[in-house]
């Protein structure tokens, strides 16, 4: 199960992994993630947590650290009304889950979700409440399944040699 | 019924004789840009680890303009890894601080009609402009087209925006989008493709074109396309490549679009954003005279030839404000070689412009002229989101090279007209 943690519209990748921290390495950048909006949100994120958003989430920069450092502190999931492109292409290249869903108004900071991507089901176990969200195509169940775009190649080469 | 032409592109490359959007389909790719922030450093543990070499050397192009020239032990040693990847993989086309990716792969004539093409970087809808279908993606998305020369795609619905009307002295395809962004919003585009069409895109010079292309990025577009024509094969045959490698493709008639918005240009005056959105755009004459701290004419958005044109022109026999600052990066070499040689650049570094080398550098807040903590800037870039020029509480605020400019020589928010009509006198 996951804890929410709710960020509103428009957090775009400069927020996610700010720029004066792009040439050091990941867990630096990762500390830093959010902090223009939420100074507490790297410090406090838990492995399994899950970011409920509103319109636009991580528009902006190709930067995939955007959601790398997400994965790096443990987030399972974006869920958000809409979603920048590449970010989301880049969420499931690197294992991260991103559902598209209007869940900001049925879930509170703190409620804790349980997530079906194939069917595009989210319950919320802190009210009981259903939100639809879009299923996931299954091409890109399969990368997330595989644990990324890297691990898949890893799979499909295997089988062609 | 007909297809548009995002849809033509991507049948070809999809080996189809049609494609439909909303289908999602398996492209080949024609050509794969990368630099040295997504590139050599983020793909090379990808493909160590598939141990593999990239699919086709003479197909992908690396250029290094993120982190030039480098300014610290860690951008140096990214810089240092790019060259020695490119060689270890016999990339042919290698650029090195040779400008921004975005105007440089164009200018070396990599772009021609109806290719497929794929860059790391968000703006890469620039390449749009020359009827290519081009987008931006991750690095480990890259590393998938480096490995297999393929990339999939949810075939875009294509969202056509009509200008007709030429466009008032002092306005450019900067004010154009900025008029867009504040129309559409940044998800206007909802990551289908735009086409640009009518007259004024008609009029619009390459590298005009490049400015409303790279920008569809900021309305969230994946593609901004604009169908080629003369101007766009006239420019190819300059930049010493043959276009008719390429095909000129051009949307159906009877296609279908999702929406065709409409604008006239002939009513447009100069826009600017106003921190920390795109889409905060509005009439230069009712932004607040806000005091700038630094103006930047810089970034594959602003800082073209035609872009420090605009600027010298206002800036031509005037000053900048001692209350401020103006720092200008040409967006490639070859654009401060042009700009030398046309006496554009001293009109610019006699007003007291500084002089920087040509890259991201400020526009990303990687490299040299990054702001300190609520600082204001002015800039030509394309994007002025919280903290992305520097300091977490610096301010961003765009505008046309024009723009840019007359707010240099008052240093406050300004409208460039009143000093291109002193200059018509
Ligand atoms: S100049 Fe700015 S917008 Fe253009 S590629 Fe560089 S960082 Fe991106």
């Amino acid at each position: 199960m996951s804890r929410v943690w709710k960020c509103g519209d428009n957090v775009d990748t400069d927020l996610l992994a700010p720029g004066a921290y792009m040439k050091g390495p990941i867990e630096d950048l990762a500390a830093h993630c959010l902090e223009a909006i939420d100074l507490d949100f790297a410090k406090q994120v838990r492995p399994g947590d899950v970011i409920v958003a509103g319109r636009n989430f991580g528009i902006g920069s190709s930067r995939e650290q955007a959601a790398e450092v997400l994965v790096r502190l443990g987030v399972k999931a974006v869920i958000a009304k809409s979603f920048g492109g590449i970010f989301y292409r880049n969420a499931f290249n690197l294992g991260l889950l991103a559902l598209v869903a209007d869940a900001e108004t049925e879930v509170e900071a703190g409620h804790e979700l349980e997530l079906d991507p194939a069917s595009g089901t989210i319950t919320n176990m802190s009210t009981g409440a259903q939100i639809a969200a879009e299923p996931v195509p299954e091409h890109l169940r399969r990368i997330v399944a595989a644990g990324g775009l890297v691990p898949y190649l890893e799979q499909r080469l295997e089988k062609r040699s | 019924m007909g297809m548009t032409l995002a849809e033509k592109i991507i049948a070809r490359a999809a080996g189809q004789d049609t494609v439909r959007a909303g289908e999602i389909v398996t492209c080949r790719v024609d050509l794969a840009m990368i630099h040295d922030s997504g590139g050599p450093r983020r793909v090379k543990p990808v493909l160590e680890r598939l141990g593999v070499k990239v699919w086709d050397n003479r197909k992908v192009v690396v250029i290094s303009d993120h982190y030039v020239p480098a300014v610290d032990q860690q951008s140096a040693a990214i810089l240092k890894l790019t060259r020695e990847w490119v060689k270890d993989q016999e990339i042919e086309s290698f650029y090195d601080q040779q400008g921004i990716c975005h105007v440089v792969l164009p200018e070396r004539g990599h772009l021609k009609p109806g290719m497929f093409v794929v860059g790391g970087d968000s703006h890469s809808p620039t390449g749009g402009a020359f009827g290519c279908y081009m987008f931006g993606v991750g690095a480990t998305d890259m590393a998938g087209v480096l490995v297999t020369g393929e990339t999939w795609i949810r075939v875009p619905e294509t969202i056509r925006i009509d200008w007709t009307g030429s466009l008032p002295h002092g306005s450019s395809a900067k004010d154009m989008m900025l008029k867009l962004c504040a129309t559409l919003g940044m998800d206007g585009g909802d990551y289908q493709a735009v086409e640009y069409t009518g007259g004024t895109i008609a009029g619009l010079s390459m590298t005009e074109r490049m400015t409303m292309s790279n920008m569809a990025a900021e309305l969230g577009a994946q593609a901004g396309l604009i169908a080629a024509d003369d101007t766009t094969t006239d420019y190819i045959r300059a930049a010493g490549a043959d276009p008719e490698e390429g095909t000129v493709l051009k949307g159906d008639d009877d296609a279908a679009y999702r929406v065709v918005h409409r604008f006239d240009a002939s009513a447009l005056g100069p826009q600017v954003a106003a921190p920390d959105s795109p889409a905060n755009s509005g009439p230069v004459e009712e932004a607040d005279e806000t005091a700038i701290d630094q103006c930047y004419i810089g970034a594959c958005t602003g800082a073209k030839l035609e872009d420090l044109r605009m600027a010298a022109e206002v800036l031509g026999g005037r000053k900048v404000a001692s209350s401020t600052r103006l720092l200008i990066a040409p967006a490639s070499t070859r654009v401060t070689a042009a700009a030398a040689a046309d006496g554009t650049l001293a009109k610019l570094t006699e007003a007291g412009a500084i002089l920087m080398p040509s890259g991201c550098g400020a526009c990303a807040g990687y490299g040299a002229g990054v702001l300190a903590e609520g600082e204001t800037c002015m800039a030509s870039t394309a994007r002025n989101f919280k903290g992305r020029m520097g300091a977490r509480s610096s301010k961003v605020w765009l505008g046309s090279p024009y723009t840019v400019a007359a707010t240099a020589v008052t240093g406050r928010v300004a409208d460039p007209r009143p000093f291109l009509a002193e200059n018509g006198r």
